[in-house]
């Protein structure tokens, strides 16, 4: 299911692309992409971050932003966190591909704080979202409980004001645009009513789109 | 200043720390963080700190273990939540946590070093984490006031140095060093390798000698 999320959302991304993948779903986003196509940028300090080297070719002082060791590819380049936040804050960074724990019905999204647990931890989510031009929430579409994670309002803290572009879960595509959400694709095998019944947020169906 | 930099780890420490200090420590979880200081740090006397880090390492390594020895009173950073002993202590009440965005927590290291007083930006503008601070709406955005930072010392890992203390880094063990060596009365670099002045390619030369008062080997790694 993860697979799939990663797969549709990898195929949002245009060539000549930097981007920024998070942790969790997003990482595997990277197995999906044409690496000479689109660059990655990771806010630990690489732009061309390579695939995961087999054991014996770990280097220790090159990982990224998950903490999981990386490679470098030809072309790559390494910086401060002052830079590569300047770059991600300053809309240097084409895409960011970020999970979400809710998603309101404007697409905005949370993804920093855990209900029940004290808030100690946001890394770069908030920066990413100030600052990165376009900008896809995947999560799976309901929690393990199967209660809907698309909701009108979200009960956990929202990350940022500005809402994502596009949602992508394992059984449908949305684009954020004006103050809604547009359901655009259906994934295969699956109809509009499941969506439907599985989603709390209102959204456009596919009839209304282009409209 | 004095020309000899290199000094012992235990004796670095000694010399710049002290009770209640601010201090900077460089890394991205134990990527890039000065692993044989932070030891030091443990075996010296010192208490109630203030730490400016990334993350407080992992539980029993780097920070995490300055952590279990009760000497860190306060944390300012990003992402304490891969330390399960952080929230422990946190739930305890013995240690202060402030959480910034990442990219608004070396900024405003980076101004600091600078000379800045602080700095808007529209990172966090309408969280949770904006909340108490002044807000202006600059470009027709929202933007959050952040206060510049600066620390006591700092603590910094690098890959080489020469013996004046100009600094060159490696791969994603830069992170936040660079910047944090700007920002610290006093600056203790870590490092693999010390050469001559003039073996290091001015080019690569991340971090100038002038913001560097003590060099140490590193005798620790991740």
């Amino acid at each position: 299911m993860k697979e799939l999320i990663a797969r549709r959302a990898a195929r949002l991304l245009e060539r000549g692309w930097i981007v920024n993948l998070g942790v969790g779903i997003p990482t595997l986003v990277a197995r999906y992409i044409d690496p000479d196509e689109i660059f990655l940028q990771t806010e630990n300090g690489l732009l061309g971050v390579g695939p995961r080297p087999p054991p014996e070719r770990v280097d220790p002082d090159l990982i990224d932003a998950s903490k999981l060791p990386v490679t470098q590819r030809a072309g790559a380049a390494f910086f401060d966190s002052a830079a590569s936040f300047a770059m991600i804050r300053g809309g240097h960074v084409d895409a960011a591909v970020l999970g979400a724990l809710e998603v309101d019905e404007r697409g905005r999204i949370a993804n920093w704080a855990v209900p029940g647990e004290p808030v100690l931890g946001v890394g770069g989510a908030m920066d990413l979202l100030s600052g990165v031009r376009i900008v896809i929430a995947v999560m799976t579409h309901t929690t393990r409980e199967g209660a809907p994670k698309l909701v009108p309002e979200c009960s956990l803290p929202l990350t940022s004001i500005r809402p994502a572009d596009w949602i992508v879960t394992e059984l449908a595509t949305f684009r954020v645009h004006g103050s809604g959400l547009s359901l655009v694709e259906l994934a295969p095998d699956v109809d509009v009513e499941t969506v439907r019944r599985r989603t709390a947020a209102r959204f456009r169906d596919l009839e209304a789109k282009g409209a | 200043m004095p020309l000899e930099k290199l000094i012992d780890a235990d004796e670095a420490i000694r010399r710049v720390l002290f009770d209640g200090a601010s201090v900077m420590v460089g890394g991205f979880g134990l990527v890039g963080m000065p692993l044989t200081l932070v030891a030091a740090i443990d075996a010296s006397p010192v208490k109630d700190l203030t730490i400016l880090s990334n993350n407080l390492g992992e539980p029993g390594r780097g920070l995490g273990r300055t952590l279990q020895l009760g000497k860190i009173r306060r944390a300012i950073g990003t992402y304490f939540t891969t330390n399960p002993d952080v929230a422990r202590a946190h739930a305890e009440g013995r240690i202060e946590i402030t959480l910034l965005p990442q990219g608004t927590f070396i900024e405003a290291i980076r101004a600091g070093g600078a000379g800045l007083g602080g700095f808007y930006t529209p990172t966090a503008a309408g969280t949770l984490l904006a909340e108490g601070k002044e807000v202006r709406e600059l470009g027709g955005r929202m933007h959050v006031f952040q206060e510049a930072i600066t620390a006591d010392v700092a603590l910094v890992r690098a890959h080489r140095a020469d013996r004046l203390g100009n600094l060159v880094y490696r791969k994603t063990a830069r992170n936040f060093n660079p910047v944090m060596a700007t920002a610290a009365r006093k600056v203790v670099a870590e490092v693999d390798e010390i050469v001559d002045v003039g073996a290091l390619d001015p080019e690569q030369i991340a971090t100038p000698h002038l913001y560097v008062d003590h060099l140490v080997l590193a005798r620790e790694r991740p």
